[in-house]
């Protein structure tokens, strides 16, 4: 460590900053030590001495983690624990082991055999499942970090090695690998930037400062002697509050949450940080946090639990009919069939001994009749699942070109749970933003600059294109419609050549990161010709000046880079050095900047005093800098917030219904300006509702020169307020700050694009088109959210905004708490009835709650008026979320709407809600993996959440559902032919089958069609997938399997059950089946009928399938051909193997004429019924997908471009959100107008 | 405001129009959706919109399937993956992005109406010669269980059959119908007889019975595996013990007609089922005693009756092989049956028939396979016919748009 090389950045920042990183000098009333007793409080830490947490009581779990499930000892029984959860994997152990004892009508052999596959394929992937937890884990606990040796050494351990009590250093841009107490930074005063995304997921940094004794501990060496202890609460997963104290010399202080640094919490823009561990491993508060990973089941997998008790009951039923049959028969009848000799049975045939003779049957017809219960089912479904994950992994438009990260489907078990999917939870930062902020626009001096479209709008105007151009094809005039449109309509039509022009015209050039500004005016130092070049100058100053950010020089670029709170202070600085004025330097006192008029001329660089910085906080949206400029004068500086001050005339669009507690002002500056300092106001506040309505953030920038006596006056007053003791301090600096910062003079805005992550709107838009319901829960600020939701197009100009939030400050009532709930309740009763008396059916409404009031109205009793107001929202978005509300208001969607919820989320922070919601999915590729190990599927882009629900989701959920539906109907017909023919053997449980045939059914004969059918069938190709989001609502509205289907399934596999039995009765009757003479024996009877039990399940398949390649082809007539093969492989066994099979096809049916017609006749009668219904279906009741089919076999999509695209157009669901809501609402709008415009015309010409 | 309108934009959009444009000139649209709630309805932009002139049924026949390699003709764009800088990324392959060449087949009306009626095209011939066939065949069933126990034995038939002195022996005339085509199949018929118990049927072994080697196999034939002194019996087995012992001998005219009992089993039960090394050993020499006896000089392969009896029935009600009569039997010719009724059918009530058959290509008298066909022949001729009718009085032209469901209910559409 080289102590001299960070000694530029050694500033004193509380000399600079005003508020946040003052250290009061003296201990106040309510900073004494906490009387820390009691259960709960009892954590010892001996700082510096982790050898004394070796033993206990103090020995304290190691920072070891692990999020296994099993480890090798615990992995045998709980693996086999959770296969026998499933009911139908009970039976099967049930009939496996019975089938050791004389009851069984099989062998052995053909029941273990199956159940142990069927088994052990699903522990091997459990196992693998839990391998790859275990990896990562290790990846987590073998990370390194210096920790402190003794002797004032340090050296680097890996994170598991770490102790409660360990002093650990940890490097800028490295996680914390336990809950720290900070004792110093590389500041002096000892504070450093945290990043507390995978907590919270805020981007901007926070600030943490070490206690005033703890700050000469700022080199390796002065740990040598270094020890004290912290008395603190015990092991919690609160993550913002933190009670404790420092016992250091005999002396207490008092820790609060300011002091400690969490785990998985990141060092930014500090070089590092000395912390000693309190709490580690799963003592840590994200670990506290971390629920157990739930096992999730999709809803379909959950119904089919219900069919297989249907069929269970079922199974029951006829081996009771079964078995009081036999009974009987055994009773009455077995004395007399002296063939069987009944004087010398076993237990099994007792005649004297009926009832428990029928007990034995009873077992016996429950294995028998096992075939209804597919046991193959399950591993089917297992194989298909994921092989399906195969696909949605290897899909190359879900692979991100940059990273190159795949989706990823980490548990297969939720494949088709994607295709019913209705409400969508949204996480902000890194989900839908990237977090990073692009200068965009400005208006300087009520001149708007910048061309440049957010993507947005470069959405918004494709969505227009499109829209107008089918309007013009429907008007179908022959004339150029842009030629006499272009005056008569304004403004859409040239912002759409605009648009258009910007997105396909200009390759676009390379951009500086957060710059993406466009137009020549104000680039390579134009800005000087413009007539209020004098303006410009404030506005660039103000953008260099007006921020709190360090510089930094890069080595590699040999330009700055910046490093600020928060992204949009860092845009702005790029921003001004593309304009030429590079900030480059900050000293103590200082700021310098690089200024640059014209590209020719050598920077001049600028020195301003910084005699004052009245920070930015959420209070006051605001930020000011007091500067002393080269010649002497004082400016004020000042930027603000003025994002929600409207003109008038949007007053009725845009209703705020409880938008701010009423004492907060609506406008930041504008209210501060002094009367020469609006010039530009009105022109200004236009361009900041265009820019707020394209979905930028928007500041407005002002300043003010003060006089020399003015300035002095202030700062003593704000000097002594900086001063002065107790809770009053802040209150007292706000209102000094407050004073000063009046009659302003306005120079303009900005507007900054929080950029959103590729594509991110047109996804949502596809997403709303396909029926989906979307909310935004982030635990960024109210402006924040409801800025990106501007940018998504989840709100938009004219839509109704609810918003709920309660300032607990203002209500002076005695029971705080109690008031605000009332207060909430009343609110969202208000606002209940609004969205009631709402008459115009194309009203929107969206329903903005913050943390706090979301407390109250997740709680018991108000938490269904509260779902049942956002459900009748448009658009929900809930803000400042703490991780656990995230996770509650998934539950309350997902138990209170009954429909399944899918999660999507980056961070930590979205853990919970990830877990909770039926789909969790994490946005992988940032720095955290929490989200994605907590996730079922994983993506790298918010955008191929499109792809994987609309197209994935939806064929995953038919190809599920069809084939368990199938998967039902081939058993039950096979199945119940095995009971018929019970009724004629006495109810003795002989089987007419091979025991082969029975083992071969379900594992080879009839497996992979089906499989295939899982794993292949695509109703519609993907494209037709992605331009109907209509066909998605199949899905959510569980068209195929609903109960009426599945029974309907079932009902076909019962009328082919009989019927193939009876005709093949009837046929093989008692006369010979051949021309030589002999009569069919059982073997005959059975090898036939079942012949056509493998015609007909595998023609049922064909007639189920739509989509047929090599592979369908191959599985299904490779199965038919597999069992003529198998029956003359099986036929050439010696006899002693295949019994009366032997030679069956060769010699005995093969040869018969009768045998074939018998197939030919029970195929076809078996599946012209089910024709019958798909062909009734198509021609009186087609469904969405089959009439596009047909429009695709028939390439009318081709030959009539103008109806397929109508009808694309059409199939989108009608929404109130994304941007095609937004154009619908322009286009009302515009009709109107144009209405008006008529009838106005009209009027003239009668007049 | 309209800031810097490049005229290259201008022109762009119109020809994203024109080419719009164009192609709806160029194509004949097929039918109208109805008009949209937003735009009035569309006239056809050359003048002269032809009528929608699809038939009902489907204007060809689609049972070829179009082979389609990319799913979908209308995205040209989305041709194979052009080489990626990434090595990460991996090759494209159609079957990994599932867009395999596929073969889509429609259920059109067309493919409706001629499976249905190509059943009934087929099937109904099928029948009717399955019903010539069976109408050819003769059969001669004669039940003599009841009437070959003598008058005063009526009350109690089980006593008499199991008496060992009374004459079992009894003689019919039957009455030839038609003429009968040699070989004419002899076939005892019984019912009520169980030969598919669970009991009985596993009451076998197979390896005793192939060879001399496993004699001493007779794990499933317990009570009949061994005698009372426990030497083996073979063959062994509730089914061998039970086996027929009825026999028959035929005259015309007081002249005895050759009954030949060759071949009446499997050859390949013969050659490799039975072994020709296996003798009969202590075989009903128990205390019960079941059915016939055997020869103990002749091999089992040799022993067809004991072979066919073998071969399990499937119903409670069988007939199996007994011999043939190898010469024509002429209508109304008098045949005189000697029978001797030694097995016991009474105990169980079962019946005894014997059978004089000839056969034809679907084996022995069938009528129901021709009906069956017939029937089900029919059915599909005349749902052939009903879909006609359904598509005629509902005619649907396929990919008809109006028939999706935002079309059909604009409001809640899903």
């Amino acid at each position: 460590m080289a102590p001299g090389r960070r000694r530029h950045e050694r500033l004193r920042w509380s000399k600079l900053y005003t508020f946040s990183c003052l250290r009061p000098t003296v201990v106040t009333d309510d900073e004494l030590p906490h009387p820390l007793q009691g259960p709960g409080y009892s954590r010892l830490v001996h700082c510096n001495q982790p050898g004394l947490h070796q033993k206990k009581p103090l020995n304290y779990c190691t920072n070891h983690i692990s999020t296994t499930k099993y480890n090798i000892i615990t992995f045998l029984p709980k693996a086999i624990f959770e296969q026998f959860r499933r009911v139908a994997n009970v039976y099967f152990l049930l009939t496996a082991s019975l089938s050791l004892t004389p009851v069984t009508p099989f062998s052995a052999v053909s029941m273990i055999a199956p159940l142990a596959f069927v088994v052990g394929l699903s522990m091997a992937k459990e196992a693998m499942e839990d391998w790859n937890r275990f990896v990562q884990d290790m990846k987590v606990n073998s990370r390194k970090v210096s920790v402190h040796n003794g002797e004032g050494r340090f050296g680097y351990k890996h994170w598991q090695e770490i102790r409660v009590g360990d002093v650990v250093r940890v490097e800028k841009d490295q996680f914390f690998p336990a809950d720290l107490l900070l004792l110093s930074s590389s500041y002096e005063d000892g504070i450093c930037y945290v990043e507390t995304m995978n907590l919270d997921g805020e981007t901007n940094l926070k600030v943490k400062r070490s206690l005033e004794v703890t700050l000469p501990l700022d080199g390796d060496a002065s740990f040598r002697h270094f020890a004290s202890t912290i008395r603190c609460e015990d092991p919690n997963p609160n993550l913002y509050t933190f009670v404790g104290n420092f016992e250091c010399e005999k002396k207490v202080y008092a820790l609060d949450p300011g002091q400690i640094l969490l785990r998985d919490s990141k060092l930014r823009n500090t070089t590092y940080v000395y912390g000693v561990a309190i709490f580690t491993g799963h003592d840590s508060k994200v670990m506290q946090n971390a629920t157990e990973s739930p096992s999730k089941r999709s809803r379909i997998e959950k119904k089919m639990d219900n069919i297989i008790y249907v069929l269970f009951t079922f199974l029951i039923l006829i081996s009771l009919i079964s078995s009081i049959g036999y009974g009987v028969l055994t009773k009455f009848g077995m004395p007399h069939w002296w063939y069987l000799q009944p004087s010398a049975t076993s237990y099994v045939y007792d005649a004297s001994k009926p009832v428990l003779s029928g007990f034995y049957h009873l077992l016996t017809a429950l294995i028998l009749y096992g075939y209804l219960i597919p046991i193959s089912l399950y591993v089917s479904i297992e194989v298909v699942k994921v092989l399906q994950a195969t696909f949605i992994n290897q899909d190359i438009h879900m692979r991100d070109e940059d990273t190159g990260n795949p989706a990823q489907a980490r548990t297969s078990n939720l494949n088709e749970e994607l295709g019913q999917v209705d409400t969508i939870l949204s996480d902000k930062t890194g989900t839908l933003t990237c977090n990073q902020m692009d200068f965009l626009r400005c208006s300087i001096a009520g001149v708007p600059y910048g061309v440049g479209s957010s993507e947005v709008e470069i959405a918004a105007v494709k969505q227009i294109a499109s829209e107008v151009s089918g309007t013009i094809e429907q008007h179908s005039s022959t004339q150029d419609f842009w030629e006499d449109s272009g005056d008569g309509f304004g403004s859409p039509e040239c912002e759409l050549e605009v648009g258009i022009a910007r997105m396909v015209g200009k390759p676009h050039r390379p951009t500086t990161k957060g710059f993406s500004f466009e137009d020549d005016r104000l680039i390579h130092g134009n800005w000087a010709k413009e007539p209020n070049a004098g303006t410009i100058l404030v506005f660039l100053r103000v953008l260099a000046l007006c921020h709190t950010a360090i510089a930094e020089p890069n080595e590699k670029t040999g330009g700055f880079t910046y490093e600020a709170e928060s992204p949009d202070e860092a845009a702005f600085l790029v921003a001004a050095r593309e304009f030429g004025f590079e900030f480059c330097k900050r000293t103590q006192s200082s700021v310098f900047i690089r200024e640059r008029y014209s590209p020719s001329e050598d920077p001049v660089e600028r020195e301003f005093k910084v005699l004052n910085i009245l920070e930015f906080n959420s209070k006051r949206k605001r930020m000011s800098v007091i500067l002393r400029d080269e010649a002497g004068q004082i400016i004020l500086l000042c930027k603000g917030a003025d994002r929600f001050d409207l003109a008038p005339k949007e007053a009725s669009f845009f209703f705020f219904f409880f938008f701010f507690p009423p004492h907060e002002p609506n406008s930041i500056i504008l209210d501060r300006l002094s009367k020469n300092g609006r010039t530009y106001e009105i022109e200004t506040i236009k361009h900041l509702n265009e820019y707020g309505e394209a979905g930028l953030r928007t500041l407005a920038l002002a300043y003010r020169v003060l006089d020399e006596s003015e300035y002095s006056a202030w700062n003593t007053e704000f000097l002594k307020a900086k001063t002065t003791i107790g809770h009053h301090r802040e209150a007292e600096l706000e209102r000094v700050s407050d004073t000063i910062e009046r009659d302003l003079i306005l120079v303009g805005a900005t507007a900054v694009e929080d950029k959103l992550q590729k594509g991110v709107p047109q996804c949502i838009d596809k997403l709303a088109q396909a029926g989906l319901k979307i909310w935004v829960l982030t635990g960024d600020k109210m402006e924040t959210a409801i800025n990106i939701g501007f940018a998504c197009s989840l709100l938009r100009q004219g839509m109704k905004q609810i918003c709920l939030s309660v300032d607990s400050s203002n209500i002076l009532s005695l029971n705080k708490e109690k008031a605000a709930k009332e207060n909430t309740l009343m609110q969202i009763t208000d606002a209940h009835e609004m969205v009631k008396l709402e008459k115009d059916p194309n009203a929107a409404f969206a329903l903005i709650i913050d943390g706090k009031t979301l407390t109250y109205a997740l709680e018991d009793d108000l938490k269904n008026q509260f779902l049942s107001l956002a459900v009748n929202c448009a658009s929900v978005i809930c803000c400042r979320v703490s991780p656990k509300q995230k996770a509650l208001v998934t539950r309350l969607v997902k138990e209170g709407t009954g429909k399944t919820t899918l999660a999507i989320g980056d961070g930590a922070n979205d853990v919970g809600m990830i877990q909770e919601a039926d789909i969790g999915v994490g946005i992988s590729g940032v720095e955290g993996m929490q989200a994605v190990m907590a996730s079922d599927f994983s993506i790298s882009q918010f955008r191929f959440l499109e792809r994987l629900l609309v197209v994935h989701g939806h064929w995953c959920y038919k190809r599920i559902a069809q084939m368990i539906c199938y998967f039902f109907y081939k058993n039950i017909a096979f199945g119940l032919t095995i009971f018929y023919f019970e009724a004629y053997t006495g109810f003795s449980g002989q089987s007419v089958y091979d025991d082969w045939y029975m083992l071969l059914f379900n594992v080879v004969l009839t497996s992979l069609p089906v499989i295939s059918l899982g794993v292949f069938e695509q109703d519609v190709s993907s494209e037709v997938c992605l331009q109907f989001p209509a066909l998605y609502q199949q899905g959510p509205r569980n068209l195929f399997f609903d109960w009426y289907r599945i029974f309907g399934w079932m009902g076909n596999g019962l009328y082919s059950s009989i019927a193939i039995y009876f005709l093949s009765i009837q046929i093989f009757y008692n006369q010979a089946f051949r021309a030589d003479g002999q009569t069919a024996d059982m073997a005959a009877v059975g090898t036939s009928m079942f012949t056509c039990i493998v015609w007909t399940v595998n023609l049922q398949i064909v007639l189920t399938m739509s989509h047929f390649t090599w592979i369908q082809h191959l599985f299904v007539w490779g199965s038919i051909a597999t069992w003529y093969l198998f029956l003359i492989a099986y036929g050439m066994f010696s006899p002693v193997i295949s019994g009366n099979a032997y030679r069956i096809l060769s010699e005995a049916l093969g040869p018969a004429p009768i045998y074939w017609a018998a197939t030919l006749l029970a195929t076809l009668s078996c599946n012209s019924p089910y024709l019958v219904y798909i062909a009734f279906q198509r021609a009186l009741n087609p469904l969405d997908h089959h009439v596009i089919q047909e429009i695709k076999h028939y390439r009318k999509d081709v030959e009539d471009q103008h109806m397929w695209k109508r009808e694309r157009s059409k199939a989108r669901q009608r929404t109130k959100i994304g941007f095609t809501a937004r154009v619908d609402a322009k286009i009302r709008q515009l009709k109107r107008k144009l209405q008006k415009k008529v009838s106005s015309l009209s009027i003239q010409t009668q007049s | 405001m309209r800031p810097t309108t490049t005229p290259e934009g201008t022109r762009r959009v119109q020809r994203l129009w024109l080419t719009g444009a164009e192609k709806t000139l160029l194509s004949i649209p097929t039918s109208f959706s109805p008009p949209s709630s937003l735009l009035p309805p569309p006239t056809s932009p050359n003048g002269s919109g032809l009528p929608a002139a699809r038939s009902p049924l489907g204007s060809h026949l689609d049972l070829f399937c179009d082979i389609n390699p990319m799913g979908d003709s209308t995205s040209p764009s989305d041709g194979p993956a052009e080489p990626r800088r990434k090595s990460k990324k991996p090759k494209y392959s159609r079957f990994t992005q599932q867009e395999l060449p596929a073969c889509k087949p429609l259920l059109t009306p067309m493919i409706v109406v001629t499976t249905f009626a190509l059943i009934g095209i087929i099937f109904i011939p099928i029948g009717l010669a399955s019903l010539s066939a069976s109408e050819q065949v003769v059969e001669i069933v004669y039940q003599y269980d009841v009437d070959c126990i003598p008058e005063q034995s009526q009350n109690d038939k089980v006593a008499f059959i199991q008496s060992s002195v009374t004459n079992k022996t009894c003689t019919r005339t039957l009455t030839v119908p038609r003429h009968m085509d040699g070989p004419v199949h002899i076939y005892y018929e019984l019912d009520n007889f169980y030969q598919n118990h669970r009991r009985y049927v596993k009451s076998r072994s197979d390896k005793q019975l192939r060879s001399k080697a496993s004699e001493k196999v007779t794990t499933n034939c317990a009570p009949e595996a061994t005698t009372s002194d426990g030497s083996v019996i073979v063959p062994c087995g509730l089914i061998a013990w039970s086996l027929f012992n009825d026999t028959y001998s035929f005259a015309i005219d007081s002249k005895t007609i050759e009954v030949n009992k060759k071949n009446i089993a499997w050859q390949s039960d013969k050659e490799h089922k039975f072994g020709n090394d296996v003798y009969p050993k202590n075989f009903q020499m128990g205390g019960l005693i079941g059915g016939a006896k055997l020869n103990a000089s002749i091999p089992l392969s040799e022993q067809e009756d004991l072979i066919v009896w073998m071969r399990t029935a499937a119903l409670p009600k069988f007939r199996k092989l007994y011999g043939r009569i190898e010469t024509d039997l002429d209508a109304n010719e008098q045949i005189t049956v000697t029978i001797q009724n030694n097995y016991n059918t009474y105990s169980f009530e079962g019946k005894k028939k014997l059978v004089l058959s000839t056969t034809s290509w679907i084996g022995g008298k069938n009528d129901f396979l021709g009906t069956a066909y017939l029937t089900v022949g029919s059915l599909c001729l005349f749902l052939a016919m009903a879909f006609i009718v359904l598509y005629l009085l509902k005619p649907r032209t396929l990919g008809d748009p109006s028939y999706l469901s935002w079309n059909r209910n604009p409001d809640g559409h899903y």
